[in-house]
């Protein structure tokens, strides 16, 4: 088996991982806090897409042409609308059914995802959208490799990898370092007492929403100019792998988001390239089955505590 | 309670269709027109509403079909199969339609068309070109398309005389229509003496088939063929040209449009693809007026736009010639006709009700983002 193909599977399932992942992060840490799943999660992404091809369309209007600037003006807009329709969606689909039983906000969350859906494609329109290519060019190792004998990873690629890492590592020092995190942290142990101590328990379900519609608003500008095109239904299939990385992972684990979203991309990847493309999904589903059989909680999950 | 729903329907509905065809001097006749008008095929749905919607507009300028005016009634399958039963189930008992201009898909085209086949009701797909779809032999179903047995020979033989490919690669979206004419082309590229040395499917709705680049890359395939639509045929073509893999995409009919360009991401990735079609309509001596009035309304007939209005004249001049609207006698009619006119030439249709002339010929995309036939 040539090495070189080997190499560029393993930089094909990063990158699927890493997107993955940026979006399998919203979904655990709405569980974590609520113990419900936000199924508006994906169509969040899927704005973010649209977003990013109409600030990309007015910086190009307004006649900015630096690619850095391009790109991170793209990301703060692109991000802060994601972030708005985050708290619009808890604010709409969670907070009014808060006393209702558990299941009447996931429909609800169900329903904003149609709204989103068929708004956007009202909107929008219902044909695939594209983004021209912002950032060309690829980096080859080795880099006069002619054939195929070559691993290869593109710049955007290579900034999906970095804005992954970056974004887990803010996430995880505002979790852990923060008193910000510390309050949500006591909300995903027992939102009665952190409520009875003094925490603004609405205010951090907020916060972990707009944190989570945020990172999915990253994973949309990057997976827009990565792949250059997108339509109003991509945040279903995107969204329902992300959930299953979450799942994987362990569901409620912040790390565990992301390496569930490695290991689904790796092994999509691995399976498409070296065992047949038809059967991928099935052999992505059965790892997640697998791994919910001898570990229940997912791979870093921290297993139910019976609460007394 | 349902009955009395359902009753209160019909009322409804015996309401409306009394005010309209009163308003008329003649009653009108219902033609439904089903295909994606949403969803992510929407663009081809589209190519069949104005072409159906142009004609009708058209024979009722010029005074309907003996007098009775066209009344168009759409239909949404979305390109799915369940969505496509209701729109056949709604255009049968509640529109009461005379006959079908549709589906797309040929995975929507098939179920819609045993329940229209049950009704009795005349159905002419301009776009659906599996072969089943009139294998099947039923009797009220035609098609104003060729077949995915003559497309997938016209891109075999393309593949392996014209391009001179070694090492074929076939790849389809598990749809009916995708895997049909990758099938086909397989099955023609054997009786060349050819063998592919990949065959799989990708799953419809993805964007990231990196790792079949790269698997294509692994076999050295020299030339890619795709059973499929333009939604994944664009990012497939990207990141083809992205990994460096120079090989050319063949497709079919399913990225007759120019939506492809822009799910591919720009026109520096559409070179090298090359796609089978009927010869293109807008060429024909006889559409060159109906051409020019789609450009003027603002719309380029691309694609099936055409396909979908020579559809509507061949039920016009079915119904008009048997003054029935009783399915089986219109489809009797368009059995033993020589020639109908339509925008396209003459057609007509053997006893499955295919057409009996429908040549293929190959276009090429430049990178200038244009599409033209090969000479």
């Amino acid at each position: 088996m040539d090495p070189f193909l080997i190499g560029q599977q393993v930089v094909n399932g990063l990158i699927l991982g890493a997107i993955y992942g940026l979006i399998a992060v919203g979904y655990t840490m709405v569980y974590g806090i609520m113990g419900m799943i936000n199924f508006a999660h994906g169509e969040v992404y899927m704005i973010a897409a649209y977003l990013t091809a109409i600030f990309l369309a007015l910086l190009a209007s307004f006649g900015v042409d630096s690619v850095p600037v391009v790109l991170f003006l793209t990301l703060l807009g692109t991000v802060a609308f994601t972030a708005l329709h985050g708290w619009a969606v808890e604010r709409v689909a969670y907070r009014p059914l808060g006393r209702s039983t558990r299941l009447a906000p996931l429909i609800s969350a169900i329903g904003i995802s149609l709204v989103l859906q068929n708004y956007l494609r009202l909107s929008q329109g219902a044909r695939t959208q594209g983004v021209p290519p912002l950032l060309e060019g690829v980096i080859r190792i080795p880099a006069e490799g002619a054939g195929g004998h070559f691993v290869q990873i593109t710049y955007i690629q290579v900034m999906i990898v970095i804005m992954a890492l970056a974004g887990m590592g803010v996430l995880t020092w505002l979790i852990q370092a923060t008193s910000l995190g510390r309050a949500c942290r006591a909300t995903q142990q027992d939102r009665v007492m952190a409520e009875l101590l003094g925490v603004d328990t609405g205010r951090i379900i907020s916060v972990v929403f707009v944190l989570g519609a945020a990172m999915a608003g990253v994973a949309g500008v990057l997976v827009t100019l990565n792949y250059g095109s997108f339509d109003f239904f991509i945040g279903f299939v995107t969204g329902i792998k992300a959930f299953t990385a979450a799942v994987l992972g362990g569901i409620g684990s912040l790390p565990g988001a992301m390496l569930g979203g490695l290991v689904l991309g790796l092994s999509e990847s691995f399976f498409s390239g070296f065992v047949n493309t038809d059967y991928k999904d099935v052999f992505a589903f059965a790892i997640l089955i697998g791994v919910l059989i001898f570990r229940p909680s997912g791979l870093m999950g921290s297993p139910e505590v019976e609460k007394v | 309670m349902g009955l009395k729903r359902m009753g209160v329907v019909a009322l409804l509905v015996a309401v409306v269709t009394g005010l309209v065809s009163g308003a008329m001097a003649a009653e009108a006749i219902k033609i439904g027109v089903g295909g994606p008008m949403t969803g992510a095929y929407a663009a081809f749905g589209e190519q069949l509403w104005r072409g159906a919607e142009q004609a009708a507009k058209d024979i009722n300028a010029a005074g309907g079909i003996g007098g009775r005016q066209i009344l168009l009634s759409k239909g949404d399958d979305a390109c799915e199969p369940k969505q496509a039963l209701a729109v056949a189930n709604r255009f049968v008992d509640v529109d009461g339609v005379t006959a079908v201009v549709g589906h797309f898909c040929s995975s929507s085209t098939m179920p819609a068309s045993e329940i229209y086949a049950d009704a009795g009701v005349l159905q002419i797909t301009p776009a659906s070109t599996n072969p089943q779809v009139t294998d099947r032999r039923i009797e009220t179903l035609f098609r104003t398309c060729g077949r995915d047995d003559q497309q997938g020979m016209v891109g075999a033989e393309f593949v392996v005389k014209r391009l001179k490919a070694q090492r074929v690669a076939i790849l389809h979206d598990k749809d009916t229509y995708g895997m049909g004419l990758a099938e086909a082309m397989k099955a023609h590229l054997h009786k060349l003496g050819g063998k592919e040395v990949l065959y799989e499917g990708l799953t419809r709705g993805e964007k990231d088939f990196n790792a079949l680049v790269t698997k294509l890359k692994s076999v050295g395939a020299d030339a890619v063929y795709f059973g499929g639509l333009h939604n994944e045929a664009g990012p497939l073509v990207r990141q083809m040209r992205e990994q460096g893999l120079k090989a050319p995409l063949i497709s079919g009919d399913g990225i007759m449009s120019k939506d492809f360009l822009l799910a591919a991401g720009g026109p520096q990735f559409v070179e090298g693809v090359y796609m089978t079609f009927g010869a293109d309509p807008r060429r024909m001596a006889e559409g060159r007026e109906v051409v020019s009035r789609f450009r003027g309304a603002g719309y380029e007939p691309e694609g099936y736009t055409l396909y979908a209005y020579a559809t509507m004249q061949a039920i016009a001049a079915a119904v008009k010639a048997t003054g029935s609207t009783e399915g089986t006698v219109l489809a009797k009619w368009l059995h033993d006709q020589k020639a109908v006119d339509t925008v396209m030439g003459p057609k007509s249709w053997d006893a499955k009700g295919d057409l009996h002339l429908s040549p293929y010929v190959i276009y090429r995309w430049t990178d200038k983002g244009e599409y033209e036939e090969m000479p």
